[in-house]
């Protein structure tokens, strides 16, 4: 892939989309209208820009509790996804879901779970469906790095290897299952040995370099496309708020000040700003340009959940 | 007149001939018993593709088949013992019953599991369980227990036409009970009873094996001028008991025997159903009969007492109306002969396991 396939514009954009939502919810959150447990992605945007941009109309994107920017970068709608939040009508699961179920047919996201690891075997019947339909999509799942530790993470991949289905496995690993360190929960070995395991092509690449994920997810999905079966890729990265909430929480005891701030250097947005005016591509002027672009937007998503009904329905269908 | 095992075999054959959405995956069902005999052949006639074996993991392979339902494509599990799909229990409750809620009608769950209840021959604790309220109790998905070879083959067609997760519990001792089985693909519906004898004396609701239990008992009662109002539940959720109102209303006496466990079990429910809307009707306290509370035995010394027979049924007649007792000994005379000719531990004489 040459430099010029790479959509360095687009990836800034989704980030900064994502960067300034996620910001926008935690600064909102105290105003007691978002009446749900919210997983702010702020830190770990390149991964959610870099593998949504690389997907294609078709594909579908199965995710987790932290399903925001997932979505939002999958072409998903903002107002849908902060009316859910608010738990109103007008949702993108008409108040049912919340925060932690984002679906949306026509966005491709055919839903995330809260459930750790509990959507990883999903995505993998989506892609087993398309392989039978001959549809020449991609399933693609990201989950977080607590996910492998489940007995469903390796159920599926064997039977993804088995079958070799189109599928991909994203590990989004931001080091924390809540408050507790990956050295805690696994010994001291590179996580894509578990795909090797499985006899999967498993890649690792800095998760907080946006570049790098979309050039390894691309290659991974047209590999899957052209029926060479599943990947695992491996990013690392770096959630800075809380696992469930508005703040930060480095003060807890869970983790230092340091260790953040060592992640903030690597902040992914930051990093592909620099090299956005290196190349040219950006300056002060259209990067604020963008940013009052995207707050429109966000303030007109925010009044459009806020001046939306709840849902009043007390007759459920349960059935199909 | 075919075993329910042809009749299940049938249907999917039907099932996989209609629809080439369908499909059908599980541990045996392209092996050389296929299922106890209810899968045999189809792996050669519709290929790898369509039927075919899966790695030993079932809520992994559960979830593979929801994500595949979610896609448009139909299909149907296996699992050669209930107790194998505890395994499943996160994607069944989490995933299959709640993604069409959850994502406000917009999501379906075309997806049939086919569990098979052991009994007998030493299956022991976890070989032979029932736990059909383990099922019936997730708002989503819906459970039935055929027990009739009609039933096994029309309501599995309609379970794999109908757009929702349907859990068959399918006993393994009805397998060899042969019946009337039209050849055509016929759907028999997924809920309501089917109302196997007329009576107004007392109101018999059974499911599953049990079903045949109540019959013989029923039988034999009505030859002493004792006659029962039977069901067969059939279909657990969704569950409506209109039919089963209305009997009660009649007959003033409710026996309920289930094939699972008393406690919480689904005579629980019916009871509850039933005394919350009619509770005026009664003339005597309901009955309900299950498996005691503790887990199957292996032993056949054990297993005897055990499971709930047509001599228990009787007996629960006498207790509800106990002027027919006197009446009611030529019944259990008949059960007690018949019964010492049969093994306890058997489906009959010349079964020999081994599974």
């Amino acid at each position: 892939m040459s430099q010029d396939d790479v959509p360095q514009e687009g990836l800034f954009f989704d980030m900064l989309r994502n960067r300034r939502v996620e910001l926008e919810i935690s600064r909102r959150y105290e105003d007691g209208e978002m009446r749900c447990p919210v997983h702010l992605s702020v830190g770990q945007e390149a991964i959610s820009a870099g593998v949504c941009r690389a997907m294609k109309v078709g594909d579908q994107l199965v995710s987790t509790h932290r399903a925001h920017a997932h979505y939002l970068s999958k072409g998903g709608d903002l107002k849908r996804m902060l009316a859910e939040f608010h738990g109103k009508a007008t949702g993108c699961c008409g108040g049912r879901g919340g925060s932690m179920h984002i679906f949306d047919r026509d966005a491709g996201m055919l839903l995330s779970l809260p459930i750790v690891a509990s959507s990883i075997p999903v995505a993998v019947g989506a892609a087993l469906a398309m392989k039978q339909a001959q549809t020449h999509s991609v399933a693609v799942v990201i989950f977080g790095d607590a996910a492998v530790e489940e007995g469903v993470f390796h159920e599926a991949t064997n039977f993804a290897a088995l079958k070799q289905l189109p599928v991909v496995f994203v590990c989004e690993n931001n080091l924390f299952s809540v408050y507790t360190h990956l050295n805690d929960r696994q010994p001291d070995l590179p996580l894509q040995r578990l795909g090797a395991a499985h006899g999967i092509r498993s890649l690792t690449a800095d998760g907080n370099d946006v570049e790098a994920v979309y050039r390894l997810t691309t290659e991974a999905f047209e590999r899957a496309r052209a029926g060479g079966g599943p990947s695992l890729l491996v990013f690392d990265t770096y959630r800075w708020l809380e696992h469930c909430g508005p703040g930060y929480d480095n003060d807890i005891g869970y983790r230092t000040e340091e260790e953040f701030q060592v992640w903030k250097a690597r902040d992914p947005i930051e990093r592909t700003r620099q090299k956005l005016f290196a190349l040219g591509l950006l300056d002060e002027g259209s990067e604020a340009g963008l940013n009052a672009q995207i707050d429109q937007e966000i303030a007109e998503a925010f009044d459009f959940a806020l001046e939306s009904p709840l849902p009043t329905s007390s007759e459920f269908q349960i059935y199909a | 007149m075919i075993s329910a095992a042809e009749a299940i075999r049938e249907a999917t054959e039907q099932c996989l001939s209609a629809d080439d959405r369908v499909y059908m995956m599980g541990q045996g069902v392209a092996d050389p018993k296929g299922v106890f005999g209810t899968t045999l052949g189809l792996a050669q006639r519709f290929g790898s593709e369509r039927v075919f074996e899966t790695p030993v993991a079932e809520n992994g392979m559960t979830g593979v088949a929801i994500g595949s339902a979610l896609m448009g494509r139909r299909p149907i599990m296996v699992h050669q013992r209930v107790d194998f799909a505890m395994l499943a229990l996160e994607q069944l409750l989490n995933n299959g019953a709640k993604m069409h809620f959850v994502t406000n009608g917009e999501h379906k769950v075309p997806l049939v599991v086919r569990l098979i209840i052991g009994r007998g021959w030493g299956q022991g604790p976890e070989h032979s369980q029932v736990l059909e309220t383990v099922f019936a109790s997730a708002p989503g998905l819906k459970v039935i227990m055929p027990s009739t070879p009609y039933d096994a083959k029309g309501m599995l067609i309609a379970a794999v036409e109908d757009d929702n997760p349907v859990i068959i519990l399918e006993h393994r001792w009805l397998h060899a009970v042969i019946g009337h089985v039209p050849q055509e693909m016929y759907r028999a519906p997924l809920s309501g009873q089917n109302r196997m004898r007329v009576g107004d004396d007392v109101t018999i609701v059974a499911s599953s094996f049990a079903v045949l239990e109540a019959m013989e008992a029923a039988d034999l009662m009505a030859e002493c001028g004792v006659q029962a109002d039977l069901f067969d539940l059939r279909a657990v959720r969704p569950l409506d008991l209109t039919a089963i109102f209305e009997s009660v209303r009649r007959t003033g006496r409710l026996i309920v025997v289930d094939t699972g466990w008393k406690m919480f079990g689904l005579g629980a429910e019916i009871v509850a159903q039933v005394t919350e809307q009619g509770f005026q009707h009664l003339r005597a306290p309901p009955i309900r009969l299950g498996l005691p509370d503790y887990p199957t035995p292996s032993s056949r010394g054990l297993v005897g007492a055990f499971y709930p027979s047509s001599q228990g049924v009787v007996e629960a007649v006498g207790r509800l109306s106990p002027e027919w007792i006197p009446r009611l000994r030529p019944a259990i005379d008949t059960i007690q002969t018949r019964r010492a000719k049969l093994p306890v531990d058997a489906p009959n004489p010349a079964f020999r396991g081994p599974f």
